[in-house]
């Protein structure tokens, strides 16, 4: 814990879930997108229908899952489904309106990485892979990214491209993507544990708000490319009480994702 | 034994045979420990083994020397981490001369429409997906195809059709029809898409239960060989109404995957030096499984009506 009263992690999180203000269907991914969308939904977005891949569509959670197939997201949902029917009718169909996911590389067009460190046939580091994060990133209308920040994870170049963002620039994915009938724009929001990024016309990220007690020599030097700063880079006002409260003692009290 | 009715050893040593491709479904939900443990113990050899999301009970098994290929889309152990033994069996770093486990990798979408595929009987199955990755690229089994219809391309992926798909669930009865309730996950492709079904529940129930509510049955006894009544055999993963996951085990099971030793030792106590589920779950508790019993929350009940 910082002097500032919260953490990092925390104050992603608390980040991250005030992008999905006046959002409505959100499709939620495994690990800290889970946390974000959930302490969203007990705050910025109480009308957030959460979509899990297991096959729940408009999840109720008393309890954090602790997975994406938590039985806590099936009690009082609005509805189970197999998971054709909510990959194929569901995603597919165009009903999701942000995808959440995490990533363990991403480039600076916000193109990410899940599946290995190193060549495919001979992985220095094996990593889960896809999931549902391929069709994801492909077919909901817009996808959000929240990670950590280092040398390692923002690279100039992913070792495979698990999931698509804006390819080699905006121009060209408007291109594939118009062509190709895809749902999704592609990747609008990237949220760090130093700040919030977003895509600027040319497709690539800009940072638009430092978290505070951040500094821009920790995002420079936690990138491997010269990332672009807003010309009027702005504060990220720090977490309420009310946020840190729902995080520590509702959505974490284990300090799983916030510590 | 009425029925279909057999212990886990007698159907895993009739159903299942050293090379079968075999699919334990159940994403995160009903995952099939007891008879993931059984092969292991019957030291089945050569498996091609089809899941979604390996989850611990891969781990376990592909530690146990039953699998030549894993066919999968998300190696995590859900919450936690890495399926550490299987890592160790894909890392050069760690293969120390050995051949590696084959893989042959998809997307979950990928691998539903696989099952959706080889349950409908066809040749492959059209999805929107894997457009601008690298996926297609590291398997060659997901391939572009033009409609017939328009100039659209989308991907395709061929069926999965296992030799033997293992499904856990609540309640069937003595014929094989099985009800589920919760997170379905792929349950009714898989078992729909194999030569061969062993159902493992949680409860065995009359006839008369599953006709009071047919909209539940997810997988009808005509395709099913076997029916295993093994309480708690989804183990550490959970079943819904009857227990919670064990997350205590999935933490547990991240440092003793990391060492091989470890993962050995574990497998002596708890697989190849048990006789079967019930000396598993005696040897767990009375305690432990009382932590996971979750709290009611009943369905209301619906009237289907009597129609003479």
């Amino acid at each position: 814990m910082s002097d500032l009263g919260f953490t990092r992690s925390e104050m992603m999180i608390v980040a991250a879930a005030r992008e999905l203000a006046g959002q409505h269907v959100c499709f939620v991914g495994v690990g800290l997108p889970n946390i974000a969308v959930n302490l969203a939904q007990r705050t910025v977005a109480p009308d957030l229908e959460m979509v899990y891949e297991a096959g729940v569509f408009g999840a109720r959670p008393a309890r954090l899952p602790l997975s994406i197939g938590d039985p806590t997201i099936v009690t009082g949902a609005t509805a189970v489904v197999s998971m054709w029917e909510l990959f194929a009718y569901y995603l597919q169909r165009g009903l999701i309106d942000v995808g959440f996911l995490g990533a363990a590389q991403i480039d600076r067009f916000g193109n990410i990485n899940t599946t290995v460190i190193g060549a495919y046939d001979a992985p220095k580091t094996r990593l889960p892979g896809s999931g549902g994060a391929c069709e994801i990133a492909i077919n909901a209308r817009e996808v959000f990214v929240i990670m950590r920040q280092s040398a390692r994870s923002f690279v100039r170049e992913i070792d495979f491209r698990t999931s698509p963002g804006n390819l080699g620039g905006a121009e060209q994915s408007e291109a594939i993507r118009k062509a190709g009938g895809w749902n999704g724009r592609g990747p609008t929001v990237v949220v760090t544990d130093l700040g919030i990024w977003h895509f600027d016309e040319t497709g690539e990220m800009r940072l638009d708000f430092l978290h505070p007690g951040a500094t821009l020599d920790e995002v420079r030097a936690t990138i491997a490319w010269e990332p672009k700063i807003s010309a009027s880079l702005q504060a990220t006002p720090p977490p309420t009480a009310e946020e840190l409260r729902l995080v520590r003692e509702e959505l974490d009290p284990e300090g799983i994702y916030a510590k | 034994m009425p029925g279909k009715v057999a212990s886990m050893h007698d159907a895993v040593a009739a159903i299942v045979r050293d090379g079968d491709t075999v699919a334990i479904e159940g994403f995160t939900h009903l995952i099939g420990f007891s008879a993931g443990h059984e092969i292991v113990r019957q030291r089945k050899r050569d498996l091609v083994l089809a899941r979604m999301t390996p989850d611990v009970i891969y781990d376990q098994m592909i530690a146990g020397g039953v699998a030549r290929k894993l066919i999968f889309s998300w190696l995590g152990n859900p919450g936690v981490g890495g399926l550490n033994a299987i890592r160790r069996r894909i890392e050069p770093a760690s293969l120390a001369g050995e051949r590696p486990l084959e893989i042959e990798e998809y997307s979950h979408f990928g691998m539903v429409a696989r099952y959706t595929a080889g349950a409908a009987n066809l040749p492959f199955m059209p999805l929107r997906s894997y457009f601008e990755t690298d996926l297609p690229k590291a398997n060659p089994l997901i391939r572009p195809i033009k409609s017939p219809f328009s100039d659209e391309v989308v991907y395709a992926v061929p069926p999965l059709n296992p030799d033997v798909s293992i499904i856990h669930a609540q309640r069937a009865d003595a014929n094989g029809n099985t009800q589920i309730w919760g997170l379905l996950g792929a349950q009714k492709e898989a078992a729909f898409a194999a030569d061969r079904v062993i159902v493992v529940v949680e409860e065995l129930v009359d006839e008369s239960v599953v006709r009071a509510d047919p909209n539940r049955t997810v997988i009808p006894g005509v395709i099913v060989d076997a029916v295993v009544v093994e309480p708690y055999g989804a183990h550490p993963s959970y079943v819904q109404g009857a227990y919670d996951r064990d997350n205590r085990f999935y933490l547990d099971w991240d440092p003793i995957s990391r060492d091989e030793e470890k993962v050995q030792a574990w497998l002596r106590e708890w697989v190849y030096g048990l006789p079967d589920r019930a000396a598993y779950v005696e040897k767990l508790g009375a305690e432990r499984i009382a932590s996971l019993r979750p709290g009611p929350a009943p369905s209301g009940s619906v009237d289907y009506g009597s129609y003479r």
